[in-house]
């Protein structure tokens, strides 16, 4: 674990691995006076009570990823993606064979990022990890539920993006005008189930 | 009854900003807010508001409203012209409208930002406890338009003592910057800080302001994507830094060769396009 200077009131704490990342939040997300702490693929970056993020990092327990969830949610998909033929041909397998391996995983929400309520899925079964496109898409309709590399994600609004789309979701993944606009949080577990 | 304005023009650009919406960077939400928090909290105590009361940011003012009701409004930021039914005013100041007074503000002679503050705040709905627009996200109010008409909250107490000159735009801008987190991206960072000059692009914006001028050399590659905060200055390949402002994304993929303090970030904010730009490497 190395911890990089972030100008006057923030801290990058680089690691290894996912499950670093998601100790090293587990360990500071309930620290009083922490305004950002916002986990991403190898680092967690947070905001304030540097002296307390500090203490509490000499006895964090790297290895363990924390097992509870806060909250468990499910995302109902219709498994007709552009994609979903590249997918499976790329996994050697069916369509319906993609769609099973999709839906029988448990997913965590590793980071939020690119977008307001994009959240990076992993747990992403080994058959389905699969480099993005060659050309990105200019315009991937919102819901889309796609997988790129080591994760999978669904599209909270219409953006540019390279991820292969097998399918979509009609929950709405954010509301800004919502009283909890954001579907998925970093530590949240997730299931993709047929709708 | 709600008391309201009319916009009868907008001017370049004119956004609903506060104070933003931070500490939803995790889930990838910017912090938004004014660019020149300064000029925006002076304009809310100069009317009686809450220093987090909802103003208006004008890009090279031009706004001209009409009040539809008794008001007071101050406007701030650089130093500014104002018309109250074509008679000149002093902006830095409250000014008392009454029903069917037209406001006229021109554009300022330095800087990029104009802040209006009008008595009882803007009100429209917050997002994630914000009314402001962030330009990135899509959140909040969409940029004002022609004959909108905005709805205005309960008016406190103007005290009218707290008067301020207005401050001008330098021609020149020497940024304290602190090292890191991915200075060991650079060959010597400092010195490369602390020797090259810069120029404000016109292509900046409020997510950032990007700089043209010396190439900052680093490493090729890019790091997997990593949370950024407002301050940062991100150097992507061609080594032409960006100095991300409050509509900044939450993550970046980009090492970020230091940070600027948020005291500073005002004046980048208010630094129009060819204002010169050095930095002085800190800690």
């Amino acid at each position: 674990m190395l911890l990089r200077r972030c100008g006057t009131d923030a801290l990058l704490v680089e690691v290894d691995s996912l499950t670093e990342v998601a100790a090293v939040r587990a360990a500071l997300e309930r620290l009083d006076g922490v305004e950002e702490l916002v986990p991403a693929a190898r680092t967690v970056l947070v905001k304030g009570a540097l002296a307390q993020v500090r203490e509490a990092l000499k006895t964090v327990d790297l290895s363990q990823a924390p097992t509870t969830h806060s909250r468990e949610i499910t995302i109902p998909v219709i498994y007709d993606g552009p994609d979903l033929d590249l997918v499976a041909d790329t996994a050697g397998t069916t369509p319906d064979e993609v769609v099973k391996l999709h839906t029988e995983a448990v997913y965590e929400v590793a980071f939020c990022g690119f977008a307001p309520g994009f959240g990076y899925l992993t747990g992403l079964p080994e058959q389905l990890q699969q480099p993005r496109l060659d050309s990105p898409r200019t315009k991937v309709p919102q819901g889309s539920v796609g997988i790129a590399g080591e994760f999978t994600a669904a599209y909270p609004r219409p953006t540019p993006g390279g991820w292969r789309l097998i399918g979509r979701t009609e929950i709405t993944l954010f509301d800004a005008k919502a009283e909890a606009p954001a579907l998925l949080q970093p530590g949240d577990q997730v299931r993709f189930v047929i709708a | 009854m709600s008391r309201t304005v009319t916009i009868i023009r907008t001017g370049p650009q004119a956004l609903v900003q506060d104070l933003g919406r931070p500490g939803n960077a995790h889930l990838g939400v910017p912090p938004s807010g004014a660019l020149d928090r300064d000029s925006l909290k002076l304009a809310n105590r100069l009317v009686g508001n809450a220093e987090s009361a909802a103003g208006l940011e004008l890009l090279l003012g031009g706004l001209a409203l009409e009040a539809n009701s008794s008001c007071t409004i101050a406007v701030t930021g650089p130093s500014t012209e104002l018309r109250v039914d074509g008679r000149l005013v002093d902006s830095h100041q409250p000014v008392h409208l009454k029903p069917q007074q037209v406001l006229e503000i021109g554009t300022p002679q330095t800087g990029l930002r104009t802040y209006l503050a009008l008595s009882g705040g803007v009100d429209v709905p917050e997002e994630l406890g914000s009314r402001s627009t962030d330009l990135l996200s899509g959140i909040g109010p969409d940029p004002l338009r022609d004959n909108d008409v905005l709805t205005l909250g309960k008016p406190g107490t103007a005290t009218g003592a707290d008067v301020v000159p207005p401050h001008r735009a330098l021609h020149t801008l020497v940024v304290p910057i602190l090292l890191g987190p991915r200075d060991d991206w650079f060959e010597d960072a400092e010195t490369q800080l602390r020797q090259g000059s810069w120029a404000v692009s016109d292509r900046s914006n409020r997510v950032g302001a990007r700089l043209q001028g010396t190439v900052l050399n680093r490493r090729d590659g890019e790091i997997p994507s990593e949370g950024m905060i407002t301050g940062a200055v991100q150097v992507p390949p061609d080594g032409q830094p960006v100095v991300f402002l409050n509509d900044h994304p939450t993550t970046g993929g980009y090492p970020v060769i230091g940070v600027v303090d948020g005291d500073h970030l005002g004046f980048l904010g208010q630094a129009r396009p060819g204002t010169a730009v050095r930095f002085r490497p800190v800690g």
